[in-house]
Order: C-alpha cells, then sequence, then structure tokens
C-alpha cells in the first residue's frame, strides 16, 4: 500500500491540468456525474411509478382505452369490496406469522453454533431453502401438502389421523402457504442469527458466567441484548417479505379457493391482468404501498438516527 | 461463545449432539429431498402410487434428459443466464458510482439522496407493475425481450446495492485518495483505480447476492415477457408445470434444474453470500 501514491503520481496527466476548468470544478462534478445513470434508472423505473400509479388510481381503465377520471371511486369501492377484505387479513397473518421466523432462526441458530466436524457445510446446507426460487418452493411444498399423496397426509394416514386438504380448504389455504413461506424465511433469519453469534463480545459472556448467569438468565440479560441489529434486520426483512408475499399465493393457490387464500400483492395482479381494471388495481397497489411506507418510515428513522450520531 | 461449547459437555452429550445435527436437517430438508427422489422415478412407479418408496428403477439420466428434450427448459435456462449476468454488471457499475459519490463527497441532499435509495428498495413492486409495463410497451420498446428484465432488475436493484456500497465505502481510509490527489489525479481516475480495487471484496458480495435475487425473480417475468423466447427460468416452470399436470418426475426434475445454478453459485461463493446477506447484522 506504501507505494500506491508513487504508482499513482503515473496517472496524473499534464503537469498543469490543475488549471483547467475541469480540474476547478471536478469536486463538484465528480459525484455528479457518478450519480447521474443510477438516479436516471431509479427515477424512471422506480420513482416515477410510484407516482404514475397513484395517478392511475384515480381512473377508471382498462389498459387500453383512455384512462376515465373517477376520483377517489376505486377507494370508494375497495371499501366494500369482500375480497380486499379477504386480502388485507390474509396480509395480517401473513405479517404476524413471518414474526415467527426471527424466533425460530435464532433457535436454529443457537442450536447450530458449535464447531464440530462439517459445522460449516451443515450450516451451509440448513441454509439452502433461502437460496431456491419462492417458485421452486411452492412447487415443493405443494406436493409436500398434496392431499392424494402428499407426504403430509401420508404420515397423517400411518399415525390413523385423517387427510388433510391444506391447498382446497378456504380456511387452510393460508396457513399452508405461510408455512411454506417461512421455510426460507427462517433460513434467512438463522443466518442472521449465525452471524450475530460470532461477534457476541466473548469477555461479556465470560464475565456474566462468573457471576453465575447462565441459561435462560445469560442468554435473556447478556445474548439478546448484543443481537440487537440482527433482530432489527430480521424483523424488517419479515415484513417486507410478508407484505410482498405474491410468488407462493400465484404457484401455490392462485389465491384460491375463492380467493380465500388471496393477498393485496396478488389480489391486484389478478385485478389488473385477469379482470383488466387497472385503475382498481393500482388502488389496491396504492394500499399496499401505504401499508409499506410505515415500515419504510420506521426502518430509514432508525438507520439515519444512527446516521448522525 | 454462547451456547457454552458441546466440547465441554459429557461424552453423551457430545454423541448426541452430532447425531442430532443431521437428522435435524434431513427433517428441515425433507421436503427438497422428496422433490429429489421423485425427480429420478419412473412414471410406471408414480402411477402405481409408489410416491415415496424406494424407486423401482433409477431414471435419473432418463427424466433430466427428457426435461430438456421435451420442453422448453434449456432456452429458459439460456434466457435467465443472458438477463442475470448483464442485470447483475450493470447494477454493480451503476450502485459502485452512486455508492462512492454518496460514501466520499459532502453536497446538499446527500443523506436524502441516500434515503430515496434505500426507501425504494423496499416499494411493493404492484405498485411499479402497470406503470413499468406500459413503459416497456410505449416508451421504451422492450416488452416481451430479455432486455426489459436485465433493465428493470438493474434499475431496482441499484436501490439495496448503493446502500451496500456506501455503506462499504464509508469505511474506507481517505488517506489513499488524499495522495493521489495532491499527485494531481483526477477524481474519476481515483474512483477507477484507488476505490475500485479496495472495494472488490464488496463487489464480490453484491454480484452473489444480486444474482440469486434476480435468478429467482418470478413476478417480473410474469409481467414483462410472455413468449418463450424471453421466459427466464422461474416464469418457464411455472408453465410447464401445467402441461406436466401428472408427470410429477419431470416436474421435479424441472424444479431442481431450475433452482441448481443459484444453488452452485452460492456454495461455491457462500462466503461473499453471506458477507452480502448478513449487512448490518453485527454493527449496531
Amino acid at each position: 500500500m506504501a507505494s500506491s501514491s508513487s504508482t499513482l503520481a503515473g496517472f496524473g496527466t499534464a503537469p498543469f491540468a490543475g488549471e483547467s476548468w475541469w480540474r476547478r470544478h471536478q469536486m463538484t462534478l465528480t459525484p455528479a456525474i457518478l450519480l447521474a445513470p443510477g438516479c436516471l434508472f431509479f427515477a424512471v423505473f422506480v420513482l416515477w411509478p410510484i407516482l404514475d400509479s397513484l395517478w392511475i388510481s384515480l381512473h377508471d381503465w382498462d389498459g387500453i382505452h383512455p384512462m376515465r377520471y373517477v376520483g377517489f371511486g376505486n377507494y370508494a369501492e375497495l371499501l366494500h369490496d369482500d375480497t380486499f377484505y379477504t386480502a388485507l387479513e390474509n396480509n395480517v397473518y401473513w405479517l404476524l406469522a413471518y414474526m415467527m421466523a426471527p424466533v425460530f432462526g435464532l433457535v436454529l441458530a443457537l442450536f447450530l453454533n458449535q464447531t464440530i466436524r462439517g459445522m460449516r457445510f451443515y450450516k451451509s446446507l440448513f441454509f439452502f431453502p433461502f437460496v431456491i426460487s419462492q417458485v421452486v418452493v411452492g412447487l415443493v411444498f405443494s406436493w409436500f401438502f398434496n392431499v392424494n399423496f402428499g407426504l403430509l397426509n401420508v404420515v397423517l394416514h400411518a399415525v390413523h389421523l385423517p387427510r388433510v386438504a391444506l391447498m382446497e380448504s378456504e380456511n387452510w389455504a393460508t396457513v399452508g402457504i405461510i408455512i411454506a413461506g417461512l421455510w426460507p424465511q427462517t433460513a434467512y433469519c438463522m443466518i442472521l442469527y449465525l452471524t450475530g453469534l460470532t461477534a457476541i463480545n466473548p469477555e461479556l459472556v465470560e464475565a456474566a458466567r462468573l457471576d453465575g448467569a447462565s441459561g435462560w438468565r445469560l442468554f435473556r440479560h447478556v445474548i439478546l441484548p448484543q443481537l440487537r441489529p440482527a433482530t432489527f434486520i430480521a424483523v424488517v426483512v419479515c415484513v417486507v417479505g410478508a407484505l410482498r408475499s405474491f410468488d407462493l399465493v400465484s404457484i401455490m393457490t392462485k389465491g384460491g379457493p375463492f380467493d380465500s387464500s388471496t393477498v393485496l400483492a396478488y389480489y391486484m395482479y389478478d385485478q389488473t391482468f385477469h379482470s383488466f381494471r387497472y385503475g382498481y388495481g393500482a388502488a389496491i397497489a396504492t394500499v399496499l404501498f401505504l401499508l409499506m411506507d410505515v415500515y419504510i418510515a420506521f426502518f430509514l428513522w432508525s438507520l439515519l438516527r444512527r446516521e448522525r450520531r | 461463545m454462547f451456547p457454552a461449547p458441546i466440547q465441554d459437555a459429557r461424552p453423551l452429550g457430545r454423541f448426541g449432539y452430532a447425531a442430532a445435527v443431521p437428522i435435524v436437517l434431513v427433517i428441515w430438508l425433507l421436503p427438497l429431498l422428496a422433490i429429489a427422489l421423485t425427480s429420478i422415478r419412473s412414471l410406471e412407479d408414480l402411477s402405481r402410487g409408489n410416491y415415496w418408496g424406494w424407486p423401482d428403477r433409477i431414471m435419473a439420466v432418463h427424466n433430466y434428459r427428457a426435461v430438456f428434450t421435451s420442453s422448453p427448459m434449456g432456452r429458459y435456462l439460456l434466457n435467465s443466464i443472458m438477463i442475470t449476468v448483464p442485470a447483475v454488471v450493470g447494477t454493480l457499475a451503476l450502485s459502485s458510482m452512486a455508492g462512492y459519490a454518496l460514501a466520499k463527497f459532502r453536497f446538499r441532499g446527500n443523506l436524502a439522496l441516500f434515503a430515496i435509495f434505500i426507501g425504494g428498495n423496499f416499494v411493493p413492486f404492484q405498485v411499479l407493475m402497470i406503470p413499468v409495463r406500459d413503459l416497456m410497451i410505449h416508451v421504451v420498446p422492450l416488452y416481451d425481450t430479455i432486455w426489459a428484465l436485465v433493465v428493470f432488475h438493474m434499475a431496482f436493484q441499484t436501490g439495496f446495492c448503493t446502500l451496500f456500497m456506501r455503506n462499504f465505502m464509508r469505511e474506507l481510509p481517505d488517506a489513499l485518495a488524499e495522495a493521489a490527489r495532491l499527485d494531481g489525479v483526477s477524481e474519476l481516475r481515483i474512483f477507477w483505480h484507488v476505490v475500485l480495487p479496495l472495494v472488490r471484496p464488496a463487489l464480490a458480495a453484491l454480484a452473489v447476492l444480486v444474482f440469486t435475487f434476480i435468478w429467482n425473480d418470478y413476478f417480473w417475468a410474469l409481467v414483462l415477457v410472455q413468449s418463450d423466447s424471453a421466459r427466464p427460468v422461474t416464469a418457464g416452470l411455472q408453465a410447464l408445470s401445467g402441461m406436466w399436470l401428472a408427470s410429477w418426475q419431470l416436474m421435479s426434475a424441472g424444479a431442481l434444474i431450475a433452482a441448481a445454478p443459484s444453488v452452485l453459485l452460492f456454495f461455491l461463493m457462500q462466503r461473499h453470500f453471506v458477507t452480502g446477506l448478513t449487512l448490518g447484522a453485527t454493527k449496531g
């Protein structure tokens, strides 16, 4: 590293280039040049579409003919739409159930936080479900839950319990999909906590042990507080995951039976492309966006607060 | 270390633990093992109702070859690669530039821009869906080509990656850049010759992570393309699930083929992957 400044001198252009216009302004121009492409793409494909969606949600539109302004008509209709409430309710279930992922993930991480032969390999196999696509996860679990030959029913049958048709049941389809979703989500939380556990201050743990703390009390008062950063990320990721849930619903039930397992993300897609109600779809998306904003705001607030320190 | 190291436990406990880990692992991966077992069965085996017993014949080669010969799976895989690789490269280029500007230059609105990149990263896809699809149909006519997915993924992933790069670059010492500056090296050259070589680990971590994100994307593949010539493997698999309704051995083999590349990359680049994923999980 010591040699880098002398090596770099070789890159210096003309000896008196410092006088040029570029030289004088480069401290202002450089960030602008570096930011321009990223900002352009982000503005065109992320920021502007948000505003455009809000605008579309105020219209009646089939995607082809000219849009017709209806003010808050789509939102008024949502208030009387049973399927919308089902979707909203299911999203709440997703959110609540996904809060179990950090808990399960932490349990798995504590279980695996040892150094035995082949542990690295074991850990990566435990992490496996997160790496594979949700499409594959959905197919795997559809197969697992299958009423005729799924492993779940084979096991139930073996212990003389009645068969269950999770995916065909209005009451249970969402439960089945959420279980499928928790699988990769738990794996993700596990890896967050495994990393968190390696960063724990061993001196604090030893000191607490010398003071006679062990087991649950040691965990509760010494370990858990030090895992806070991991917990924070795990919760944020799970909330976002729960509100984003689309792939599994689309693969496993298509929102059925009778829209009982739909969620806002899927219902929006369904209304837009299957019923050609773009304006209404945009209104559903806006509701989802507003829900997500609460968490975006919370996340930004805690991140930027850390930044000021 | 917490929990207490298992080496300190009594022999019975050590033995119990060494046995428990693989058992829990098998239960944890049971759904996947079931699919793997199904993918090597024969059709007769399945129609006879032998779903969970040992296969009567191992048909692995036959089934996996059938996936490629009887469906456009090869095409889908190729599409996925042609979408994912340029999108990852583009994302890394955009985000390392933006991340550097946000990390090392002081200007008005720096923090606000940073916040926008982070916030945009969490936006639900559905609120972008209709306008992005319209853009791809009417403004930049890329709809139903792999480039629609390349461009969109590149734009969207830039949010997360800029956050990552900015935080990584902020930790770099200023001394090197200062020294170069005193030598009269221009700012853009400093970025290229001093900063980029130093952030290679971060670039590797992001590359692996974003590769799996994009490879596994299903939603945008549904929204932005519709023909087999542009469909990536996730949407392709979904399309095939209709065709292979009763051929679970092909479906299972197809699913495993679709999952294989990102799994392979994960195993090869595990350390980088975990670095990327656990960003922020350790420091408060």
